[in-house]
């Protein structure tokens, strides 16, 4: 078979499951959130409420379109497109199991295998704070534009702390290369062993990127009504909403793959399973740690309240940055000391 | 401060500021008020705060019904406690008519207060939690509001506006449902009190939130007319339970839960106390609850039994003067006041003789407290002013009248 065609199929298969898996999690965290609070949740579309995320998406599309004539109408549809562009382009480097042999021929499940796959994934994230911004902007409401300033300077706060904690990683690992950090895991121990501080800056900041409870202020709707999608109606509101699951998602994933090992579960080698079986039990693997940190994710936003402004900011710049930095300095001389350069 | 701002505006003639409408209709104002804030970036250099958007003339309206149908009125205002509301309007007419209220009603009323008390912090306190962004505390304590309401149900039939008691008493004894459902009640209250205390009274993030925000202090507060819990965070025990009893509250043993810096979080912590003592004012009544009549003997006043109406001639007239609203009441000027869910709940009552009032005066907690408003969130944030207003808990149906 034609490698581009394999390409373009598992290109489909991934985005396919990301948006059904962004699509359930709304689903899921209703749940969830009914759970905690005693509540039964979504119950009435289908059995245990779950063709509501169907509902729902016939819903988003139905409602009327509404464009406030006083805002700029190409950026306001511009923002909530940028939103969902670069949610999905985030997936792209995540390796989501081992090679697969078809007909000889074998293909890796991974979009494709960037040698600067973690500098794409971070380009790619700062590019959403675009969305947001243009979209809050556009909206030409004032709530919308203290929800868009909010958003912009959260995210380029905890981008930094992200980044560092990051560096530390890529100095143990050696490689930029996320198929290869995966790797790594598997010969060795997860990523987590070594980087337990890298892992909880890592922690935080992406549920400061993804706009999530405790770092949901940009949207907090009891002091800024819808926040930067106030002005949203139906679709355009649909893909803000829909791109901070896909976010949530796809963070779990780089959560994952950087710390937890990935798609490699425990004696994967030993239990006697080859080829395509081990693949496909390494992707049940990864699938499963990934729904736990989705699952962490809600537990979280249903029980933590959230932080003020200038709070944020603190925490941001006084606390992770300095622990990020020393982070690495801890890490250097480790490194330095055990000869492990 | 105006004058400051604007003189800020002349000599830094770049600087603009952002004019920001918080309300009429805005997710955190609970109800119906607006604030027109000058923003400068997220911190608030002036506040306007405007009043009367659902002003529906209650006292103007009093002064042409008869005073048990004033009553449904007295609903209206604080409608997450009307039955302290009915209680004490019940009781401005019994001063005014000097008329005695037999133990057991007192008692009966005495649970029924404290009941709507609770009902009411819980709403605060949820509330507080809710606009922290701790959703789950909210709706998960929320139930047992609704299990409070369930018991109105069983005693009045309504369960929002209770319109319950009658002047005299209570229209009828606690059926035994009620008084299994107060049990049930008060077995479950405790381990849900407990739980959402545990979730968010030490919550790290949940203390730096509240704690010195929108603080006023006891001197302003008192200088205000602050009452109720609102003035007990910032350190002053005032508690008309204590000081001016009524309902035989001087029969219970409380403790009355003060603050120090009259910040959201002493706010909360004070209702969050009120709660349990609340529950132990419930349990003392309970126990002590005296047999006897639920009502006093005022003809005039009481709605005799449908039996008594059928078969004799008193009772029948009676109940046409009273349903008809013609019965003279005396002439008179008479305050009274209770501890409402938000503080200090006065009636003024002034009678020139007939069916009417001739004057009635409503002193409304809210209406106060939102006088303090702009002092307390001018230069603060916006996070905080939002904060401070469901910690002061402005209930829009009390604000207006």
């Amino acid at each position: 078979m034609d490698p581009l065609l394999i390409k373009a199929i598992i290109v489909l298969i991934v985005f396919a499951i990301t948006l059904l898996v962004a699509t359930y999690s709304t689903w899921g965290e209703r749940k969830v959130a009914a759970f905690l609070q005693d509540r039964v949740g979504p119950d009435r579309a289908g059995p245990a409420g779950l063709f509501q995320p169907l509902a729902d998406a016939v819903k988003m599309f139905m409602k009327e379109e509404i464009i406030p004539s006083v805002s700029n109408k190409w950026l306001f549809v511009l923002g909530p497109c940028i939103s969902m562009l670069t949610a999905l382009m985030t997936g792209v480097v995540i390796p989501w199991g081992g090679e697969l042999t078809i007909a000889g021929q074998t293909f890796d499940l991974q979009i494709v295998d960037l040698n600067i796959g973690i500098l794409y994934l971070f380009g790619v994230v700062s590019l959403g704070v675009y969305g947001i911004m243009i979209g809050g902007w556009a909206s030409n409401n004032k709530y919308s534009l203290l929800g868009a300033i909010r958003a912009s300077s959260q995210m380029i706060s905890y981008e930094i702390a992200m980044g560092l904690a990051i560096v530390a990683l890529v100095m143990t690992t050696g490689t930029l290369s996320l198929k290869e950090i995966v790797q790594q895991q598997d010969a060795g121990f997860a990523n987590i062993v070594y980087q337990p501080l890298g892992f909880i800056i890592f922690l935080i900041c992406a549920f400061a990127e993804t706009n999530r409870a405790p770092f949901d202020l940009p949207e907090c709707e009891t002091e800024l009504i819808g926040g930067y999608h106030t002005e949203y109606s139906s679709m355009k509101l649909g893909f803000f909403l829909f791109a901070e699951y896909i976010n949530m998602f796809v963070s779990s994933m780089v959560i994952v793959s950087f710390y937890f090992g990935g798609y490699n579960f425990p004696f994967q080698h030993e239990i006697g399973l080859e080829g395509n079986i081990l693949t496909f039990v390494q992707t049940g693997f990864f699938f499963l740690k990934v729904s736990f940190f989705v699952f962490f994710f809600w537990w979280v936003r249903w029980t933590l309240p959230r932080f003020r402004y200038d709070q944020l900011m603190n925490l941001g710049w006084k606390v992770l940055l300095p622990l990020a930095l020393v982070n690495i300095f801890v890490t250097g001389l480790i490194m330095y000391f055990t000869g492990n350069l | 401060m105006t004058k400051q701002a604007e003189s800020n505006q002349t000599t830094e003639s770049e600087k603009v500021y952002n004019i920001i409408n918080l309300g009429p209709t805005h997710p955190a104002t609970h109800g119906i008020f607006q604030n027109i804030l000058k923003m400068d970036g997220e911190i608030i250099m002036d506040a306007e705060p405007t009043v009367g958007y659902i002003h529906r003339a209650f006292e103007k309206i009093a002064e042409h019904r008869p005073y048990n149908q004033i009553t449904p009125l007295t609903d209206r205002l604080n409608y997450c406690s009307s039955p302290i509301n009915n209680m004490g309007w019940h009781m401005t007419v019994e001063k005014l008519i000097g008329c005695e209220v037999p133990k057991r009603a007192q008692y009966m009323r005495v649970i029924i207060m404290e009941l709507s008390r609770i009902a009411d912090h819980v709403i605060c306190t949820t509330i507080i939690g809710q606009d922290t962004g701790a959703t789950t505390g909210f709706l998960y304590f929320f139930q047992m509001r609704e299990k409070i309401y369930e018991i109105f149900e069983e005693i009045c039939g309504a369960r929002l506006t209770t319109n319950i008691g009658r002047i005299g008493g209570m229209e009828r004894d606690f059926s035994e449902t009620a008084w299994k459902k107060l049990d049930i009640f008060m077995k479950e209250f405790p381990e849900y009190l407990s739980e959402f205390q545990n979730l968010i009274e030490r919550n790290r993030i949940f203390m730096d939130r509240t704690i010195d925000c929108g603080p006023i202090s006891a001197e302003r507060a008192l200088a205000y007319g602050f009452t109720g819990p609102n003035l007990r965070a910032a350190g002053v025990d005032y508690d008309i339970r204590v000081a001016m009893p009524y309902s035989s509250y001087e029969d219970f043993e409380f403790n009355i839960p003060v603050g120090q810096n009259g910040d959201t979080y002493d706010r909360f912590m004070v209702r969050i106390q009120e709660m349990w003592e609340s529950l132990s004012i419930i349990r003392q009544a309970v126990e002590k609850m005296p047999e006897g009549p639920f009502h006093a003997d005022v003809p005039e006043f009481y709605l005799p039994n449908k039996e008594d109406v059928y078969s004799k001639m008193e009772a029948l007239i009676f109940h046409f003067k009273i349903v008809m609203g013609e019965t003279d009441v005396p002439k008179g000027e008479v305050y009274h006041s209770v501890e409402g869910g938000n503080g200090e709940l006065g009636f003024y009552l002034v009678s020139d003789g007939g069916r009417a009032p001739y004057r009635l005066h409503f002193r409304r907690p809210c209406f106060i407290y939102y006088q303090a408003y702009p002092e307390m969130i001018i230069n603060g944030l916006l996070s905080d002013a939002i904060l401070t207003l469901s910690s002061l808990n402005v209930i829009a149906g009390e604000l207006d009248a």
